[in-house]
């Protein structure tokens, strides 16, 4: 579904990414974890074609997607859904209008349609009837959870979520590790979970990538990272920082 | 040296990409139209909010203009001659130019700021993933709004002006209101109405594609943002007051050629 080969990306002097091969099959459920700004963003960002890389090949679908302009992305794009670190909410609309916003141009559905579907999307991340508050009033948690009810309302076969579940409380995140589930099961669809919570990992990943040194530096299916016995892979999984300043 | 060969090849780039984004949003418009309703938002917002700025502008404008030309006039008993000085200039030049100005302060800093921010946070990259081109979105209806917004704006600055102007130099200054009436109509042609009313179509595409582009090509961060804004209000008012000179210039001879 998803073919990246030789993704290299440099902001200015500073090294990103670097030769990054990932292949994920359609239906499949891929987890990057990686130290805080290690690149988690920028990889998910070239995925759906948001930044270009300096070198390197991006396949969707078969699809070559680093040569194409704009327009021609827009098409691909209908096939994805994405759940934005910072939820990027439209913050001059409401809840409703954001999350209906794929379906503006869709004349086949009905005003009435389009709000059942708004108010299920709602129901399915635990915020019903919110649709007429803005984002603004709203909780970090809580324009998380609309960011994410935006990119599932109209069922993308793709779905990338960016730390779909920091900044809730551990209940809301149970609910949402469940969603990403039942949505990768039963829809089939293909998604990639950046994430620094290692228990959402371990539940809603088929295979776990951890991104280190600018490269994918071990990759496998998640009981075998779970279980790995390299120093850096433990180290993270586990949690254990090396103190800089012992005496401080 | 090296300093200036980079500032103008800075300023060359920021040229060609705006007529880039000029072209892509003339484009979008042709071919897949835009939103009614995302355009009269923008209409609403550029011209019935702009009213109060453009009233006082134009009719303060024409009230100064028609004391100023009758203290200089009446010294060679020109008096009635005074209300076409004013209608002439307003029409042809300050109206256009000072509506533009008005709005390159008040709508391309908002439109730069509105735009700065969506892309800061985000916002016009979940646009793009939600297959919406941002040229289709936000710089069509705005571009569109303006080119609807300023020429009536325009209009209504020139109409108080010259009311204006007409209320101080009979009611104050106690010009004869027949003649000056008169003079006004004789020695103000189509060819100034006209002239008036295409700058003001150019002036409104200025402002909102200077607003569009500097939002959407600003620089991360809410000193980002600021400087967005600055930077469009002061660019727009200087393309507005250049390309007068050249639009006068070259304005001129075309239509009074067609014989209006
Ligand atoms: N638009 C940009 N311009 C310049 N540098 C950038 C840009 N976006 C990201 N970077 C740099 O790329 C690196 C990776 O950023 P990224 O946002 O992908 O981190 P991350 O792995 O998602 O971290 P976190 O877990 O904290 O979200 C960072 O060092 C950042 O400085
Ligand atoms: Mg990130």
């Amino acid at each position: 579904m998803i073919e990246v080969q030789g993704l290299t990306k440099r902001f200015g002097a500073q090294t990103v990414l670097e030769g990054i091969d990932l292949h994920i099959e359609r239906g499949e459920s891929v987890v990057i974890i990686g130290r805080s700004g290690c690149g988690k963003s920028v990889l998910l960002k070239h995925l759906i074609g948001l930044l270009q890389p300096d070198a390197g090949s991006i396949r969707v679908d078969g699809q070559e997607i680093t040569r194409m302009n704009e327009r021609q992305l827009l098409e691909v794009r209908r096939k994805f859904g994405m759940l934005f670190q910072s939820a990027a909410l439209f913050d001059s609309m409401t809840v409703a209008e954001n999350v209906a916003f794929a379906f503006r141009n869709r004349r086949d559905l009905t005003p009435a349609e389009i709000a059942r579907r708004v108010a299920e999307a709602l129901e399915l991340v635990d915020l019903p009837g919110i649709e007429k508050k803005r984002p603004a009033e709203l909780s970090g948690g809580m324009r998380k959870r609309v960011g994410l009810a935006r990119a599932i309302v109209y069922r993308p076969e793709i779905l990338l979520y960016d730390e779909p579940t920091s900044g809730l409380d551990p209940i809301v995140s149970d609910s949402i590790d469940q969603l990403i589930i039942r949505i990768r099961d039963h829809l089939r669809v293909t998604s990639v979970v950046v994430t620094h919570d290692m228990r959402s990992a371990r539940r809603v990943g088929h295979r776990v990538a951890l991104l280190h040194d600018h490269r994918i530096y071990a990759m496998g299916p998640t009981p075998s990272i779970f279980a790995s016995t390299d120093p850096v892979v433990r180290r993270f999984i586990d949690g254990v920082s090396d103190p800089k300043h012992p005496d401080f | 040296m090296g300093l200036h060969c980079a500032w103008w090849s800075d300023w060359l780039c920021g040229l060609g990409r705006m007529a880039l984004l000029a072209r892509d949003a003339f484009a979008s418009l042709l071919r897949r139209g835009a939103h009614p309703r995302d355009v009269l938002v923008q209409v609403h917002f550029m011209g019935v909010k702009s009213q109060s700025v453009v009233l006082i502008t134009g009719a303060f404008t024409g009230m100064v203009l028609a004391a100023q030309t009758f203290f200089q006039f009446h010294k060679v008993k020109m008096d009635t001659a005074t209300l076409a000085v004013v209608s002439v200039s307003m029409c042809s030049e300050l109206g256009p130019v000072l509506t533009g100005l008005m709005v390159a302060g008040r709508v391309g800093a908002a439109i730069a700021a509105e735009l700065g921010t969506m892309r800061v946070t985000e916002q016009i990259d979940a646009l793009r993933t939600l297959a919406t081109h941002p040229v289709d979105y936000l710089v069509v209806p705005r571009l569109l709004a303006a080119h609807i917004a300023l020429p009536l704006l325009t209009a209504e600055a020139i109409t108080v002006g010259i009311g204006a102007g007409y209320l101080v130099g009979v009611g104050l200054l106690g010009i004869d209101a027949a003649y000056a009436w008169h003079n006004m109509l004789r020695y103000t042609d189509l060819v100034d109405v006209t002239m008036g009313m295409i700058k003001a179509v150019i002036y409104g595409g200025i402002v909102a594609l200077v607003g569009c582009y500097k939002g959407l090509n600003c620089r991360l961060g809410a000193e980002g943002v600021g400087r967005a804004t600055t930077e469009a209000v002061v660019a727009a008012s200087i393309s507005i007051l250049v390309s007068n000179f050249f639009l006068t210039l070259g304005l001129t001879p075309l239509l009074t050629g067609l014989g209006l």
